[in-house]
């Protein structure tokens, strides 16, 4: 009998340190493709050019046995140095950042100015016609501030995807 | 980087690409290489030309060659090394790279490429060779820069036989290898990233143990993990088993890790495995799982799988365990390690075996047993390709040479893991995961490279060989007296074996028409050509097979609608195996859900 804990799936964040070379993100992502697990969003970026390591972020959903599974893969590409199931270790923080263009005139206008006030969002960009706006938050508060724009001109989005890092004073290198 | 070293050492260490590559090969102990020439690596092979420390074996077709180093590596535990150039001859490689990769061979494969500057123009025979391989690889790597060179090849070799072992391509652009650069040694630090746990953890033994103790109905399930450990895995697997008097059953791929002609060897399990091994499987308490991955060919539906047992699983990559069956006590190590420290802490513990329990168990199995799952009936003219396989295993160990026995893939194939005993790991070479035909006769290929003294035997379908029947221009080329054991049914056997179970007997495709007259293939491939129409002429054939110093095909005329039984079929539990046809019925059992299987 399987285990009811083992069929509902979760979401994990997970951050994967790995050497900066090139093909990495392709064995990553081909990774997910070939063995059919879900990817929600996936970000990447050097984080020390002195030793070659790059920082992936993944978000991503599946029962525990595919979770594990998941870092298991991971795990055992040869340019993976470290597997973190931020979501298992622990609290994090999770960000992630939007451009957002609303396009509007009058009364329309005001009401986007005004949310992105409520939303902390900086206008970036502005024209008589259009702002860009900055926003950055947990995935939700985008995800609520652009459903906001939606009816007041939202003309294009931008996201970046999530970054996450645990609180506290552990370190993923520890 | 020996930056620092003095001038004169430097400039008798800086070569041409080509020399990097070679005197990294000769470090890492290489001695042959299986390849097959074209333009990018041309200025390998004129390297190859000018030395002799490492010989090169001209296979026929690039899929050969890497099918070949896995008959070379699997039979002798090393590394195989593969040489092939860029475009096609990558692409040819792909089939032999997956092969490898389901079965964890240990190969490294060099791949030539066009130059640096063209990577991305099409050029001619370009392809895009490390996105191709990714994912039929264990790790890929493009050199772009000759300084990496020699520390790219160390490192290749390190992956490809570190942990669970696998395919490595090294994909070479021609100006890398025509340019000159530094060659550096293996390097004394340990990997960046990739460091594999080999040692297990003593709590988690400790737990088998205590699990293993209190077993009233204990089963070993050893898999290919123990062979690519090495002799001394089989050596210690033995030796647990004998002194904890549990049954042992293992993988396709593990035959010959413990001893066939053992009491306590229950046979192959899985889909054709046999009736004691899977209903031990299906019915026992504990079971030790070491170095196997709970393969759908082994666990059928997992739904039913064993469902009273408590599972203890070794294996060297965590990514096998709980994959696809849950178990209770994960270990992860080398098999030889694992089981060294399971005899250890078995002695340590204490607890007294419920011997009375085992006896009961046993007496079980041995019910089992009295069944006679492999039961054939040889009457008459027609041989019966299992008796053809049996009379081959018999007169080999009457000359008792060194045997080692590779397959194509099929029916012929379970036939030969019925009937053929090992003793020994390493001498049963059989693609497992892949399901590969034409793998046989060029893993014999290799395997005969390695040991030339041995007797070589591919036992084949009729099907099977022909998808890399050019091979047999190798054995002529380098006298490789290796033989061919056709099972010929005029069927590709399987498929129509599923087709007369599973779709009404419709044979859509699978009769082997226009087949060539095999004594004349052999005769124009420089081989002995034989053929054993009737029973009465299996022996004989058998016998002078044997006896030639040459390669040879003999082409045995087996009944053609025989069936592999056992069989469970897909998606049906292991207590719902169907036996031979004169003991059962067909696969009347199978579902709709079942049928998607394959």
């Amino acid at each position: 009998m399987p285990d009811p804990a083992d069929t509902a799936p979760r979401a994990a964040t997970i951050a994967v340190l790995v050497e900066n070379e090139a093909g990495i993100l392709a064995r990553v992502v081909g990774l997910f493709s070939g063995r059919g697990y879900n990817i929600e969003s996936l970000t990447v970026a050097p984080v020390d050019e002195a030793k070659r390591i790059s920082r992936i972020t993944i978000v991503t959903s599946g029962t525990e046995m595919v979770i594990e599974q998941i870092k298991a893969q991971l795990d055992r590409l040869v340019p993976v140095h470290k597997v973190a199931d931020l979501t298992l270790e622990g609290p994090h923080v999770a960000r992630e950042m939007a451009l957002i263009k609303v396009v509007g005139r009058g009364e329309n206008r005001l009401e986007a100015l005004r949310l992105a006030d409520a939303f902390r969002a900086s206008v970036v960009d502005a024209t008589i016609g259009s702002f860009v706006f900055e926003l950055t938050g947990s995935s939700d508060k985008l995800d609520a501030f652009i459903a906001l724009m939606r009816p007041l001109g939202l003309a294009e989005v931008s996201r970046t995807g999530v970054v996450a890092i645990a609180r506290g004073p552990a370190s993923i290198h520890s | 980087m020996s930056a620092t070293a003095p001038a004169t050492a430097a400039d008798a260490r800086t070569m041409t690409g080509a020399e990097i590559v070679l005197r990294a090969l000769k470090e890492q102990g290489v001695e042959v290489i299986f390849g097959y020439p074209g333009g990018a690596v041309l200025p390998l092979y004129d390297a190859l030309f000018q030395q002799n420390a490492i010989r090169h074996v001209l296979v026929r077709h690039e899929q050969a060659a890497v099918h070949a180093a896995e008959g070379y590596a699997r039979s002798t535990g090393k590394v195989g090394v593969v040489l092939v150039t860029s475009g096609p001859g990558a692409t040819n490689a792909v089939t032999g790279l997956v092969d490898a990769l389901m079965d964890s061979v240990p190969v490294v494969c060099l791949t030539g490429q066009v130059p640096t500057h063209l990577i991305g123009n099409d050029a001619f025979q370009e392809a895009d060779t490390t996105g191709i391989t990714r994912p039929a690889t264990k790790h890929n790597y493009l050199v772009k820069d000759i300084r990496r060179l020699a520390a790219t090849v160390h490192e290749a070799f390190y992956v490809a036989k570190s942990g669970r072992p696998g395919p490595v391509v090294i994909d070479l652009p021609k100006d890398i290898l025509i340019g000159k650069g530094p060659y550096t040694d293996p390097p004394a630090e340990p990997h960046r990233s990739y460091r594999p746990q080999t040692e297990p953890d003593a709590e988690a033994i400790r737990r088998a143990v205590a699990l293993l103790k209190r077993a009233e109905r204990p089963v070993v399930y050893a898999g290919g993990g123990v062979v690519n450990s090495g002799p001394e895995a089989s050596r210690l697997l033995t030796e647990f088993v004998r002194m904890t008097g549990m049954p042992c059953t293992t993988t396709l791929m593990a035959l010959g890790a413990f001893p066939a002609s053992d009491p306590q060897f229950l046979g192959m399990l899985g889909m054709h495995g046999l009736y004691e091994a899977n209903l031990a499987m299906h019915g026992c308490d504990v079971m030790l799982n070491v170095g196997a991955r709970f393969d759908d060919r082994v666990t059928g539906s997992l739904a039913h799988f064993s469902p009273g047992s408590r599972k203890i699983h070794a294996d060297i990559d965590p990514s096998s365990i709980n994959k696809n069956v849950k178990v209770d006590v994960a270990i992860v190590g080398d098999a030889a390690r694992v089981l060294a420290a399971l005899i250890e802490a078995w002695k340590a513990d204490e607890t007294p075996q419920d011997k009375a329990a085992l006896t009961r168990w046993w007496r079980r199995i041995d019910e089992w047993r009295a069944r006679d799952c492999l039961r054939y009936r040889q009457e008459g003219r027609i041989i019966k390709p299992q008796h053809a396989v049996k009379r081959l295993y018999e007169i080999t160990r009457e000359l008792g040479r060194d045997t080692i026995i590779t397959t194509e893939v099929g029916q012929h194939q379970m036939w030969a893991a019925q009937f053929f005993g090992f003793e020994r790991p390493n001498r049963w070479l059989t693609s497992g995961g892949l399901g590969t035909m034409g793998y046989g006769l060029p893993a014999a290929v290799g395997a005969q490279i390695a040991h030339p003294d041995a007797l070589v035997i591919d036992i084949a379908g009729e099907a099977s060989i022909l998808m890399n029947i050019q091979e047999m221009g190798t054995l002529a080329q380098y006298r490789l007296p290796v033989k061919v054991f056709i099972l010929n049914n005029e069927y590709m056997g399987m498929v129509r074996q599923w087709q007369e179970l599973l779709h009404g007997g419709r044979y859509s495709e699978s009769y082997s028409a226009a087949l060539p007259d095999f004594v004349k293939l052999a005769e124009s491939f420089h081989a002995v050509g034989l053929r054993a129409e009737a029973a009465d002429d299996l022996d004989r054939v058998i016998r002078e097979m044997l006896a030639v110093d040459r390669p040879v095909i003999a082409d045995i005329c087996v009944d053609k609608e025989e069936n592999c039984f056992p069989m469970i079929p897909s998606g049906a539990p292991h207590n719902q195996m169907i036996l031979g046809r004169d003991q059962e019925g067909g696969a009347a059992g199978v579902t709709d859900e079942g049928k998607v299987l394959v």
